[in-house]
Protein backbone atom coordinates (compact mmCIF):
# COMPACT_ATOMS: atom_id res chain seq x y z
CA UNK A 1 0.00 0.00 0.00
CA UNK A 2 1.52 3.30 -1.08
CA UNK A 3 1.83 6.44 0.95
CA UNK A 4 0.14 9.70 0.01
CA UNK A 5 0.71 13.31 0.99
CA UNK A 6 -1.88 15.78 2.18
CA UNK A 7 -1.48 19.47 2.90
CA UNK A 8 -3.90 21.92 4.40
CA UNK A 9 -3.57 25.65 3.87
CA UNK A 10 0.21 25.61 3.95
CA UNK A 11 1.83 29.00 4.34
CA UNK A 12 5.43 30.07 4.61
CA UNK A 13 6.70 33.59 5.00
CA UNK A 14 10.30 34.66 5.32
CA UNK A 15 11.54 37.85 6.90
CA UNK A 16 14.17 39.63 4.94
CA UNK A 17 15.98 42.93 5.32
CA UNK A 18 15.14 45.37 2.56
CA UNK A 19 17.73 45.83 -0.15
CA UNK A 20 19.44 49.23 0.12
CA UNK A 21 18.71 51.46 -2.86
CA UNK A 22 21.71 51.99 -5.09
CA UNK A 23 23.74 55.15 -4.43
CA UNK A 24 22.37 58.19 -6.22
CA UNK A 25 19.12 56.46 -6.96
CA UNK A 26 15.89 58.43 -6.67
CA UNK A 27 17.39 61.81 -5.85
CA UNK A 28 14.65 64.03 -4.44
CA UNK A 29 12.09 61.25 -4.50
CA UNK A 30 13.32 59.03 -1.70
CA UNK A 31 11.13 59.29 1.41
CA UNK A 32 12.74 61.16 4.26
CA UNK A 33 13.53 58.75 7.05
CA UNK A 34 13.92 60.34 10.46
CA UNK A 35 16.02 57.46 11.72
CA UNK A 36 17.87 54.69 9.96
CA UNK A 37 16.01 51.60 11.07
CA UNK A 38 16.22 48.19 9.55
CA UNK A 39 12.69 47.25 8.65
CA UNK A 40 12.33 43.61 7.69
CA UNK A 41 10.21 42.82 4.69
CA UNK A 42 7.88 39.86 4.77
CA UNK A 43 8.26 37.63 1.75
CA UNK A 44 5.41 35.22 1.15
CA UNK A 45 6.84 32.01 -0.29
CA UNK A 46 3.72 29.86 0.10
CA UNK A 47 0.29 31.37 0.29
CA UNK A 48 -2.14 28.69 1.40
CA UNK A 49 -1.33 25.48 -0.46
CA UNK A 50 -3.81 22.64 -0.07
CA UNK A 51 -3.04 19.48 -2.02
CA UNK A 52 -3.83 15.81 -1.91
CA UNK A 53 -1.25 13.58 -3.55
CA UNK A 54 -2.54 10.04 -3.97
CA UNK A 55 -0.53 7.00 -2.89
CA UNK A 56 1.37 5.57 -5.83
CA UNK A 57 1.10 8.50 -8.21
CA UNK A 58 3.75 10.61 -9.90
CA UNK A 59 2.79 14.12 -8.99
CA UNK A 60 4.48 17.21 -10.38
CA UNK A 61 4.80 20.74 -9.12
CA UNK A 62 5.29 22.92 -12.15
CA UNK A 63 6.13 26.57 -11.97
CA UNK A 64 8.73 29.19 -12.71
CA UNK A 65 11.78 29.83 -10.53
CA UNK A 66 10.76 31.37 -7.23
CA UNK A 67 7.18 30.07 -7.44
CA UNK A 68 7.50 28.17 -4.15
CA UNK A 69 8.19 24.65 -5.43
CA UNK A 70 11.38 24.04 -3.43
CA UNK A 71 9.85 25.57 -0.30
CA UNK A 72 6.94 23.15 -0.66
CA UNK A 73 9.33 20.20 -0.98
CA UNK A 74 11.38 21.56 1.95
CA UNK A 75 8.29 21.56 4.16
CA UNK A 76 7.18 18.10 2.96
CA UNK A 77 10.61 16.71 3.84
CA UNK A 78 10.94 18.20 7.37
CA UNK A 79 13.63 20.64 6.30
CA UNK A 80 11.58 23.86 6.42
CA UNK A 81 9.14 24.76 9.17
CA UNK A 82 5.84 26.06 7.80
CA UNK A 83 4.55 29.36 9.16
CA UNK A 84 1.09 27.81 9.37
CA UNK A 85 -0.92 24.92 7.98
CA UNK A 86 -0.35 21.17 8.07
CA UNK A 87 1.28 18.43 6.01
CA UNK A 88 0.84 14.71 6.43
CA UNK A 89 2.96 12.06 4.78
CA UNK A 90 0.84 8.92 5.10
CA UNK A 91 -0.67 9.17 8.57
CA UNK A 92 2.18 11.21 10.01
CA UNK A 93 2.14 14.93 10.65
CA UNK A 94 5.42 16.06 9.07
CA UNK A 95 6.41 18.62 11.67
CA UNK A 96 5.25 16.69 14.76
CA UNK A 97 6.51 13.23 13.71
CA UNK A 98 9.67 14.02 11.83
CA UNK A 99 11.50 10.76 12.48
CA UNK A 100 8.59 8.62 11.29
CA UNK A 101 8.28 10.77 8.17
CA UNK A 102 12.00 10.62 7.43
CA UNK A 103 11.80 6.83 7.41
CA UNK A 104 9.23 7.00 4.61
CA UNK A 105 10.86 9.51 2.31
CA UNK A 106 13.85 9.80 -0.01
CA UNK A 107 14.97 13.24 -1.09
CA UNK A 108 16.96 14.53 -4.05
CA UNK A 109 17.82 18.19 -3.50
CA UNK A 110 17.96 20.71 -6.28
CA UNK A 111 21.70 21.17 -5.79
CA UNK A 112 23.81 18.01 -5.38
CA UNK A 113 24.89 17.76 -1.75
CA UNK A 114 26.82 14.50 -1.81
CA UNK A 115 29.37 13.77 0.89
CA UNK A 116 32.61 14.88 -0.76
CA UNK A 117 34.74 13.07 1.83
CA UNK A 118 33.48 9.67 0.68
CA UNK A 119 33.58 7.53 -2.44
CA UNK A 120 30.42 6.96 -4.48
CA UNK A 121 29.97 3.49 -2.99
CA UNK A 122 30.59 4.70 0.56
CA UNK A 123 27.98 7.44 0.10
CA UNK A 124 25.37 4.79 -0.66
CA UNK A 125 26.57 2.35 1.97
CA UNK A 126 26.65 4.94 4.77
CA UNK A 127 23.24 6.24 3.73
CA UNK A 128 21.95 2.68 4.01
CA UNK A 129 23.55 2.42 7.45
CA UNK A 130 21.81 5.64 8.62
CA UNK A 131 18.55 3.91 7.71
CA UNK A 132 19.46 0.74 9.58
CA UNK A 133 20.18 -1.61 6.65
CA UNK A 134 22.51 -4.40 7.70
CA UNK A 135 25.97 -4.71 6.19
CA UNK A 136 25.00 -7.39 3.66
CA UNK A 137 21.86 -5.55 2.52
CA UNK A 138 23.53 -2.20 2.06
CA UNK A 139 26.50 -3.59 0.15
CA UNK A 140 24.20 -5.51 -2.17
CA UNK A 141 21.80 -2.64 -2.71
CA UNK A 142 24.61 -0.13 -3.29
CA UNK A 143 26.11 -2.38 -5.99
CA UNK A 144 22.69 -2.76 -7.61
CA UNK A 145 22.01 0.97 -7.70
CA UNK A 146 25.50 1.84 -8.92
CA UNK A 147 24.94 -0.57 -11.77
CA UNK A 148 21.43 0.72 -12.51
CA UNK A 149 22.66 4.32 -12.61
CA UNK A 150 25.71 3.36 -14.71
CA UNK A 151 28.20 4.40 -12.04
CA UNK A 152 29.86 1.03 -11.28
CA UNK A 153 33.12 1.96 -12.99
CA UNK A 154 33.49 5.04 -10.75
CA UNK A 155 32.14 3.40 -7.58
CA UNK A 156 35.36 3.56 -5.62
CA UNK A 157 36.31 7.10 -6.55
CA UNK A 158 35.72 10.21 -4.50
CA UNK A 159 32.85 12.22 -5.94
CA UNK A 160 34.85 15.46 -6.15
CA UNK A 161 35.78 14.82 -9.77
CA UNK A 162 32.31 13.70 -10.90
CA UNK A 163 30.45 15.56 -13.64
CA UNK A 164 27.13 17.28 -12.90
CA UNK A 165 25.19 14.42 -14.48
CA UNK A 166 27.03 11.81 -12.44
CA UNK A 167 26.43 13.73 -9.23
CA UNK A 168 22.75 13.95 -10.03
CA UNK A 169 22.50 10.23 -10.80
CA UNK A 170 24.30 9.37 -7.57
CA UNK A 171 22.02 11.73 -5.62
CA UNK A 172 19.00 9.86 -6.95
CA UNK A 173 20.60 6.50 -6.23
CA UNK A 174 21.27 7.64 -2.68
CA UNK A 175 17.66 8.74 -2.20
CA UNK A 176 16.52 5.29 -3.38
CA UNK A 177 19.02 3.41 -1.22
CA UNK A 178 16.63 2.79 1.68
CA UNK A 179 13.71 2.03 -0.65
CA UNK A 180 11.52 4.94 0.49
CA UNK A 181 7.75 4.94 0.03
CA UNK A 182 7.79 8.52 -1.25
CA UNK A 183 10.50 9.92 -3.45
CA UNK A 184 10.98 13.69 -3.70
CA UNK A 185 12.90 14.99 -6.69
CA UNK A 186 13.54 18.72 -6.78
CA UNK A 187 14.33 19.72 -10.38
CA UNK A 188 15.79 16.27 -11.09
CA UNK A 189 16.76 16.77 -14.68
CA UNK A 190 18.27 20.24 -14.52
CA UNK A 191 21.72 20.05 -16.04
CA UNK A 192 21.26 16.52 -17.38
CA UNK A 193 21.98 15.61 -20.98
CA UNK A 194 19.01 14.21 -22.95
CA UNK A 195 20.23 10.63 -22.68
CA UNK A 196 20.60 10.77 -18.89
CA UNK A 197 17.23 12.52 -18.65
CA UNK A 198 15.61 9.58 -20.43
CA UNK A 199 17.39 7.15 -18.11
CA UNK A 200 16.09 9.15 -15.15
CA UNK A 201 12.53 9.12 -16.46
CA UNK A 202 12.73 5.38 -17.01
CA UNK A 203 13.98 4.82 -13.47
CA UNK A 204 11.29 7.07 -11.97
CA UNK A 205 8.54 5.23 -13.89
CA UNK A 206 9.97 1.87 -12.85
CA UNK A 207 10.08 3.02 -9.23
CA UNK A 208 6.50 4.20 -9.47
CA UNK A 209 5.42 0.87 -11.00
CA UNK A 210 6.27 -0.78 -7.68
CA UNK A 211 3.53 1.32 -6.02
CA UNK A 212 5.76 4.11 -4.71
CA UNK A 213 4.73 7.76 -4.71
CA UNK A 214 6.92 10.25 -6.55
CA UNK A 215 6.75 14.00 -6.17
CA UNK A 216 8.87 16.05 -8.51
CA UNK A 217 9.26 19.72 -9.15
CA UNK A 218 10.17 21.05 -12.53
CA UNK A 219 9.95 24.07 -14.70
CA UNK A 220 10.35 21.86 -17.74
CA UNK A 221 6.97 21.30 -19.34
CA UNK A 222 8.17 18.41 -21.43
CA UNK A 223 9.21 16.57 -18.30
CA UNK A 224 5.99 17.37 -16.46
CA UNK A 225 3.98 16.26 -19.47
CA UNK A 226 5.92 13.05 -20.04
CA UNK A 227 6.31 11.89 -16.48
CA UNK A 228 3.56 13.19 -14.22
CA UNK A 229 0.17 11.60 -13.80
CA UNK A 230 -1.13 14.76 -12.12
CA UNK A 231 0.23 18.25 -11.84
CA UNK A 232 -0.18 21.31 -9.72
CA UNK A 233 0.84 24.53 -11.38
CA UNK A 234 2.28 26.91 -8.81
CA UNK A 235 2.88 30.61 -9.06
CA UNK A 236 3.63 33.11 -6.30
CA UNK A 237 3.11 30.39 -3.68
CA UNK A 238 -0.38 29.44 -4.85
CA UNK A 239 -1.79 26.50 -6.75
CA UNK A 240 -3.28 28.03 -9.87
CA UNK A 241 -4.28 24.82 -11.63
CA UNK A 242 -4.50 21.14 -10.76
CA UNK A 243 -5.21 18.05 -12.84
CA UNK A 244 -3.75 15.55 -15.30
CA UNK A 245 -1.56 17.06 -18.03
CA UNK A 246 -4.30 16.27 -20.59
CA UNK A 247 -7.03 17.88 -18.50
CA UNK A 248 -4.92 20.92 -17.85
CA UNK A 249 -4.00 21.40 -21.47
CA UNK A 250 -7.64 21.00 -22.47
CA UNK A 251 -8.61 23.75 -20.04
CA UNK A 252 -6.92 26.38 -22.23
CA UNK A 253 -9.61 27.75 -24.59
CA UNK A 254 -8.81 26.39 -28.02
CA UNK A 255 -5.38 25.14 -27.06
CA UNK A 256 -3.32 27.48 -29.25
CA UNK A 257 -2.27 30.93 -28.09
CA UNK A 258 -1.14 33.64 -30.49
CA UNK A 259 0.65 36.47 -28.70
CA UNK A 260 0.42 39.58 -30.86
CA UNK A 261 1.97 43.01 -30.56
CA UNK A 262 0.67 45.98 -32.54
CA UNK A 263 1.98 49.41 -33.44
CA UNK A 264 -0.88 50.97 -31.51
CA UNK A 265 -4.02 50.00 -29.66
CA UNK A 266 -7.16 49.51 -31.74
CA UNK A 267 -10.38 48.37 -29.98
CA UNK A 268 -12.11 47.76 -33.30
CA UNK A 269 -9.32 45.41 -34.43
CA UNK A 270 -9.71 43.45 -31.19
CA UNK A 271 -13.43 43.07 -31.89
CA UNK A 272 -12.65 41.85 -35.41
CA UNK A 273 -10.14 39.33 -34.03
CA UNK A 274 -12.86 37.84 -31.82
CA UNK A 275 -14.95 37.22 -34.93
CA UNK A 276 -12.32 35.11 -36.73
CA UNK A 277 -13.10 31.41 -37.20
CA UNK A 278 -11.68 29.23 -34.40
CA UNK A 279 -10.95 32.13 -32.03
CA UNK A 280 -12.29 31.37 -28.54
CA UNK A 281 -11.09 34.30 -26.54
CA UNK A 282 -9.02 37.47 -26.90
CA UNK A 283 -7.20 39.08 -23.98
CA UNK A 284 -6.26 42.55 -25.14
CA UNK A 285 -3.91 44.92 -23.36
CA UNK A 286 -2.51 48.32 -24.34
CA UNK A 287 -1.02 47.43 -27.72
CA UNK A 288 -0.90 43.67 -27.47
CA UNK A 289 -3.37 40.81 -27.54
CA UNK A 290 -3.36 37.11 -26.61
CA UNK A 291 -5.62 35.23 -28.99
CA UNK A 292 -6.87 31.81 -27.81
CA UNK A 293 -7.86 29.65 -30.74
CA UNK A 294 -8.14 26.06 -31.95
CA UNK A 295 -5.64 26.68 -34.76
CA UNK A 296 -2.33 28.48 -35.02
CA UNK A 297 -0.37 29.25 -38.19
CA UNK A 298 -3.36 29.40 -40.54
CA UNK A 299 -4.89 32.14 -38.40
CA UNK A 300 -1.86 34.36 -38.64
CA UNK A 301 -2.33 35.44 -42.25
CA UNK A 302 -5.96 36.35 -41.51
CA UNK A 303 -4.86 38.43 -38.50
CA UNK A 304 -2.19 40.16 -40.61
CA UNK A 305 -4.81 41.01 -43.25
CA UNK A 306 -7.23 42.42 -40.65
CA UNK A 307 -4.47 44.51 -39.06
CA UNK A 308 -3.38 45.83 -42.42
CA UNK A 309 -6.96 46.74 -43.34
CA UNK A 310 -7.37 48.54 -39.99
CA UNK A 311 -4.12 50.45 -40.54
CA UNK A 312 -2.46 48.87 -37.52
CA UNK A 313 1.08 47.53 -37.82
CA UNK A 314 1.54 43.96 -36.57
CA UNK A 315 4.99 44.28 -35.01
CA UNK A 316 5.38 40.84 -33.38
CA UNK A 317 3.59 37.50 -33.32
CA UNK A 318 4.30 34.30 -31.43
CA UNK A 319 2.36 31.08 -31.79
CA UNK A 320 2.25 28.63 -28.87
CA UNK A 321 0.95 25.15 -29.59
CA UNK A 322 -1.21 23.37 -26.96
CA UNK A 323 1.12 22.91 -24.00
CA UNK A 324 1.49 23.39 -20.30
CA UNK A 325 3.29 26.61 -21.04
CA UNK A 326 0.06 27.88 -22.63
CA UNK A 327 -1.79 26.84 -19.53
CA UNK A 328 0.58 28.82 -17.38
CA UNK A 329 0.23 31.76 -19.71
CA UNK A 330 -3.53 31.41 -19.62
CA UNK A 331 -3.65 31.56 -15.82
CA UNK A 332 -0.95 34.11 -15.12
CA UNK A 333 -0.63 36.18 -18.28
CA UNK A 334 3.09 35.34 -18.19
CA UNK A 335 5.24 32.67 -19.79
CA UNK A 336 7.00 30.14 -17.57
CA UNK A 337 10.36 31.67 -18.30
CA UNK A 338 9.33 35.31 -17.95
CA UNK B 1 16.83 7.14 20.04
CA UNK B 2 18.12 5.54 16.83
CA UNK B 3 21.51 4.16 17.87
CA UNK B 4 22.09 2.51 14.49
CA UNK B 5 21.98 5.86 12.70
CA UNK B 6 24.03 7.52 15.43
CA UNK B 7 26.77 4.89 15.30
CA UNK B 8 26.74 4.90 11.49
CA UNK B 9 27.43 8.64 11.53
CA UNK B 10 30.21 8.12 14.04
CA UNK B 11 31.64 5.40 11.77
CA UNK B 12 31.41 7.82 8.84
CA UNK B 13 33.40 10.46 10.74
CA UNK B 14 36.01 7.90 11.82
CA UNK B 15 36.35 6.73 8.19
CA UNK B 16 36.93 10.29 7.00
CA UNK B 17 39.41 10.99 9.83
CA UNK B 18 41.31 7.79 9.00
CA UNK B 19 41.46 8.82 5.35
CA UNK B 20 42.89 12.23 6.32
CA UNK B 21 45.14 10.83 9.04
CA UNK B 22 48.45 12.46 8.03
CA UNK B 23 47.15 16.00 7.39
CA UNK B 24 45.10 15.71 10.57
CA UNK B 25 48.16 14.69 12.54
CA UNK B 26 50.23 17.58 11.21
CA UNK B 27 47.44 20.09 11.67
CA UNK B 28 46.82 19.10 15.27
CA UNK B 29 50.20 18.25 16.71
CA UNK B 30 52.87 20.08 14.79
CA UNK B 31 52.39 23.46 16.43
CA UNK B 32 52.13 22.30 20.06
CA UNK B 33 55.06 19.96 19.65
CA UNK B 34 57.21 22.70 18.13
CA UNK B 35 56.24 24.81 21.11
CA UNK B 36 57.24 22.00 23.45
CA UNK B 37 60.55 21.65 21.68
CA UNK B 38 61.42 25.38 21.66
CA UNK B 39 60.26 26.28 25.17
CA UNK B 40 60.82 22.99 26.92
CA UNK B 41 63.96 21.88 25.20
CA UNK B 42 65.77 24.84 23.60
CA UNK B 43 64.93 27.55 26.16
CA UNK B 44 65.44 25.24 29.13
CA UNK B 45 68.58 23.70 27.62
CA UNK B 46 70.10 27.13 26.99
CA UNK B 47 69.36 28.25 30.53
CA UNK B 48 66.76 30.95 29.73
CA UNK B 49 64.00 28.94 31.42
CA UNK B 50 64.26 26.97 34.67
CA UNK B 51 64.41 23.19 34.29
CA UNK B 52 61.09 22.73 36.10
CA UNK B 53 59.33 24.63 33.30
CA UNK B 54 59.40 21.40 31.30
CA UNK B 55 57.01 19.73 33.69
CA UNK B 56 54.85 22.83 34.06
CA UNK B 57 54.44 23.02 30.29
CA UNK B 58 53.10 19.50 29.70
CA UNK B 59 49.53 19.96 31.05
CA UNK B 60 49.17 23.27 29.22
CA UNK B 61 50.31 21.77 25.92
CA UNK B 62 47.95 18.86 26.51
CA UNK B 63 45.07 21.32 27.07
CA UNK B 64 45.90 23.32 23.93
CA UNK B 65 46.25 20.21 21.76
CA UNK B 66 42.95 18.77 22.95
CA UNK B 67 41.26 22.14 22.57
CA UNK B 68 42.54 22.66 19.01
CA UNK B 69 41.80 19.08 18.06
CA UNK B 70 38.19 19.17 19.34
CA UNK B 71 37.50 22.50 17.68
CA UNK B 72 39.01 21.40 14.36
CA UNK B 73 37.15 18.12 14.35
CA UNK B 74 33.75 19.78 14.82
CA UNK B 75 33.90 23.38 13.61
CA UNK B 76 35.69 23.01 10.29
CA UNK B 77 33.49 20.26 8.82
CA UNK B 78 30.38 22.05 10.08
CA UNK B 79 31.36 25.36 8.49
CA UNK B 80 31.92 23.58 5.18
CA UNK B 81 29.04 21.11 5.28
CA UNK B 82 26.44 23.42 6.70
CA UNK B 83 27.24 26.66 5.07
CA UNK B 84 28.99 25.87 1.81
CA UNK B 85 28.14 22.45 0.42
CA UNK B 86 25.08 21.48 2.51
CA UNK B 87 26.58 17.99 2.58
CA UNK B 88 25.19 17.48 6.06
CA UNK B 89 21.68 17.40 4.55
CA UNK B 90 21.83 13.61 4.09
CA UNK B 91 22.50 13.12 7.80
CA UNK B 92 19.78 15.60 8.78
CA UNK B 93 17.37 13.46 6.77
CA UNK B 94 18.38 10.27 8.59
CA UNK B 95 15.57 8.81 10.74
CA UNK B 96 16.80 10.39 13.95
CA UNK B 97 16.09 13.70 15.70
CA UNK B 98 18.36 16.30 14.17
CA UNK B 99 19.79 17.33 17.54
CA UNK B 100 21.41 13.87 17.69
CA UNK B 101 23.42 14.76 14.58
CA UNK B 102 24.92 17.59 16.66
CA UNK B 103 25.47 15.24 19.61
CA UNK B 104 27.28 12.83 17.29
CA UNK B 105 29.54 15.66 16.12
CA UNK B 106 30.37 16.52 19.73
CA UNK B 107 31.04 12.87 20.63
CA UNK B 108 33.33 12.48 17.63
CA UNK B 109 35.12 15.78 18.40
CA UNK B 110 35.59 14.73 22.02
CA UNK B 111 37.00 11.35 20.92
CA UNK B 112 39.42 13.09 18.60
CA UNK B 113 40.44 15.48 21.39
CA UNK B 114 41.06 12.49 23.70
CA UNK B 115 43.05 10.75 20.97
CA UNK B 116 45.19 13.84 20.60
CA UNK B 117 45.79 13.81 24.36
CA UNK B 118 46.87 10.18 24.17
CA UNK B 119 49.45 11.13 21.51
CA UNK B 120 50.66 14.39 23.07
CA UNK B 121 51.57 12.97 26.49
CA UNK B 122 54.15 10.43 25.27
CA UNK B 123 55.31 12.73 22.45
CA UNK B 124 56.08 15.60 24.83
CA UNK B 125 57.64 13.19 27.31
CA UNK B 126 59.98 11.93 24.58
CA UNK B 127 60.79 15.48 23.45
CA UNK B 128 61.41 16.81 26.95
CA UNK B 129 63.11 14.00 28.81
CA UNK B 130 65.15 13.83 30.92
CA UNK B 131 63.89 15.98 33.73
CA UNK B 132 60.19 16.05 33.02
CA UNK B 133 58.18 15.03 36.04
CA UNK B 134 54.53 14.25 35.78
CA UNK B 135 52.67 11.41 37.27
CA UNK B 136 49.30 9.77 36.88
CA UNK B 137 48.93 9.24 40.59
CA UNK B 138 45.18 9.94 40.40
CA UNK B 139 44.16 8.30 37.14
CA UNK B 140 40.42 8.72 37.69
CA UNK B 141 40.76 12.43 38.38
CA UNK B 142 42.93 12.79 35.30
CA UNK B 143 40.45 10.83 33.18
CA UNK B 144 37.54 12.95 34.44
CA UNK B 145 39.35 16.23 33.76
CA UNK B 146 40.48 15.00 30.32
CA UNK B 147 36.92 13.98 29.44
CA UNK B 148 35.53 17.37 30.47
CA UNK B 149 38.27 19.14 28.49
CA UNK B 150 37.47 17.02 25.43
CA UNK B 151 33.75 17.79 25.74
CA UNK B 152 34.42 21.48 26.20
CA UNK B 153 36.61 21.53 23.05
CA UNK B 154 34.06 19.71 20.92
CA UNK B 155 31.18 21.84 22.26
CA UNK B 156 33.15 25.01 21.50
CA UNK B 157 33.62 23.56 18.00
CA UNK B 158 29.86 23.10 17.70
CA UNK B 159 29.19 26.71 18.68
CA UNK B 160 31.86 28.01 16.30
CA UNK B 161 30.89 25.71 13.43
CA UNK B 162 27.27 26.84 13.55
CA UNK B 163 28.01 30.52 14.09
CA UNK B 164 31.03 31.56 12.05
CA UNK B 165 30.37 32.31 8.40
CA UNK B 166 32.94 30.86 5.98
CA UNK B 167 34.56 34.24 5.12
CA UNK B 168 35.15 34.85 8.83
CA UNK B 169 37.17 31.67 9.33
CA UNK B 170 40.41 33.69 9.36
CA UNK B 171 39.09 35.88 12.16
CA UNK B 172 38.32 32.77 14.18
CA UNK B 173 42.02 32.32 14.85
CA UNK B 174 42.97 35.91 15.51
CA UNK B 175 39.88 36.82 17.53
CA UNK B 176 38.96 33.63 19.33
CA UNK B 177 41.54 30.84 19.31
CA UNK B 178 44.74 32.89 19.84
CA UNK B 179 43.43 35.02 22.74
CA UNK B 180 41.94 31.92 24.34
CA UNK B 181 45.24 30.06 24.08
CA UNK B 182 47.45 32.89 25.31
CA UNK B 183 45.12 33.90 28.14
CA UNK B 184 44.28 30.28 28.91
CA UNK B 185 47.03 29.67 31.52
CA UNK B 186 48.48 26.99 29.27
CA UNK B 187 52.05 28.31 29.26
CA UNK B 188 51.98 29.57 32.84
CA UNK B 189 49.97 28.69 35.96
CA UNK B 190 47.06 30.89 36.97
CA UNK B 191 48.99 31.94 40.10
CA UNK B 192 51.64 33.47 37.86
CA UNK B 193 49.07 36.21 37.26
CA UNK B 194 49.07 37.19 40.98
CA UNK B 195 50.99 40.29 39.98
CA UNK B 196 48.24 41.24 37.51
CA UNK B 197 45.09 41.04 39.66
CA UNK B 198 42.68 42.45 37.06
CA UNK B 199 43.95 40.16 34.33
CA UNK B 200 43.90 37.26 36.78
CA UNK B 201 40.18 37.75 37.35
CA UNK B 202 39.41 38.54 33.73
CA UNK B 203 40.90 35.29 32.40
CA UNK B 204 38.43 33.30 34.50
CA UNK B 205 35.86 33.78 31.73
CA UNK B 206 38.14 31.71 29.51
CA UNK B 207 37.23 28.03 29.78
CA UNK B 208 40.73 27.01 28.74
CA UNK B 209 41.97 28.29 32.14
CA UNK B 210 40.00 25.55 33.90
CA UNK B 211 41.24 23.00 31.37
CA UNK B 212 44.92 23.90 31.84
CA UNK B 213 44.64 24.23 35.60
CA UNK B 214 42.59 21.06 35.96
CA UNK B 215 45.13 19.05 33.98
CA UNK B 216 47.91 20.71 35.95
CA UNK B 217 46.23 19.65 39.21
CA UNK B 218 45.89 16.10 37.92
CA UNK B 219 49.34 15.70 36.32
CA UNK B 220 51.77 18.02 38.11
CA UNK B 221 50.22 18.86 41.49
CA UNK B 222 53.65 20.00 42.75
CA UNK B 223 53.04 23.32 40.94
CA UNK B 224 50.53 25.90 42.12
CA UNK B 225 47.14 25.40 40.52
CA UNK B 226 43.47 26.22 41.00
CA UNK B 227 41.73 23.87 43.44
CA UNK B 228 40.39 20.82 41.61
CA UNK B 229 36.87 21.61 42.76
CA UNK B 230 37.01 25.01 41.01
CA UNK B 231 38.52 23.48 37.86
CA UNK B 232 35.78 20.84 37.79
CA UNK B 233 33.05 23.41 38.44
CA UNK B 234 34.40 25.69 35.70
CA UNK B 235 34.69 22.88 33.17
CA UNK B 236 31.24 21.45 33.94
CA UNK B 237 29.66 24.91 33.72
CA UNK B 238 31.36 25.73 30.41
CA UNK B 239 30.64 22.26 28.99
CA UNK B 240 26.95 22.72 29.76
CA UNK B 241 26.86 26.31 28.51
CA UNK B 242 28.71 25.66 25.24
CA UNK B 243 26.88 22.42 24.51
CA UNK B 244 23.46 24.02 25.08
CA UNK B 245 24.36 27.09 23.02
CA UNK B 246 25.85 24.90 20.26
CA UNK B 247 22.79 22.69 20.12
CA UNK B 248 20.49 25.71 19.81
CA UNK B 249 22.63 27.20 17.09
CA UNK B 250 22.72 23.84 15.28
CA UNK B 251 18.95 23.52 15.32
CA UNK B 252 18.56 27.09 14.12
CA UNK B 253 20.92 26.41 11.23
CA UNK B 254 19.47 23.00 10.41
CA UNK B 255 15.84 24.01 9.98
CA UNK B 256 14.81 26.92 7.86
Amino acid sequence: MGVGIRTLDLRKTYLSSPVSPPAGDGVGTAPVQPKRRKVKTEIVALDGISLEIQPGEIFGLLGPNGAGKSTTVGIFTTRIKPSSGHVWVGEHDVWAEQVAVKRLIGVVAQRPNLDSSLTAREILVFHGAYFGLNSHERTKRAALLLDRFKLSDRANQMVRGFSGGMLQRLSIARAMMHDPQVLFLDEPSSGLDPQTRLLLWEIVREYNDSGKTVLLTTHNMEEADALCQRLAIIDHGRVIALGTPTELKASVPGGFILRLRFGHHSPSLVEQLKGLRGVRKVNAAQNSADVYADRGGSLLSEIANLASAAGVALSDAHISEPSLENLFLHHTGRGLRE
Amino acid sequence: MNWKAFLAMLARDVRVARRNFIPLLLQTFLQPLIFVFIFGRVMVGSGYMPAQYKSLLVPGILAISMFASGIWAVAMPLIAEFQISREIEDRLLAPMKISWVAVEKVVFGALQALASGVVVIPASWILLRPGVEFSLHRPLVFAAVALLVALFSASAGLVIGCTIEPPQTGLLFSLIISPMVFFGCAYYPWHALDAFPILQKAVLVNPLVYASEGLRAALVPQFPHLPLSIAFAGLIAFDALLFTAGLRQFQKKAVN
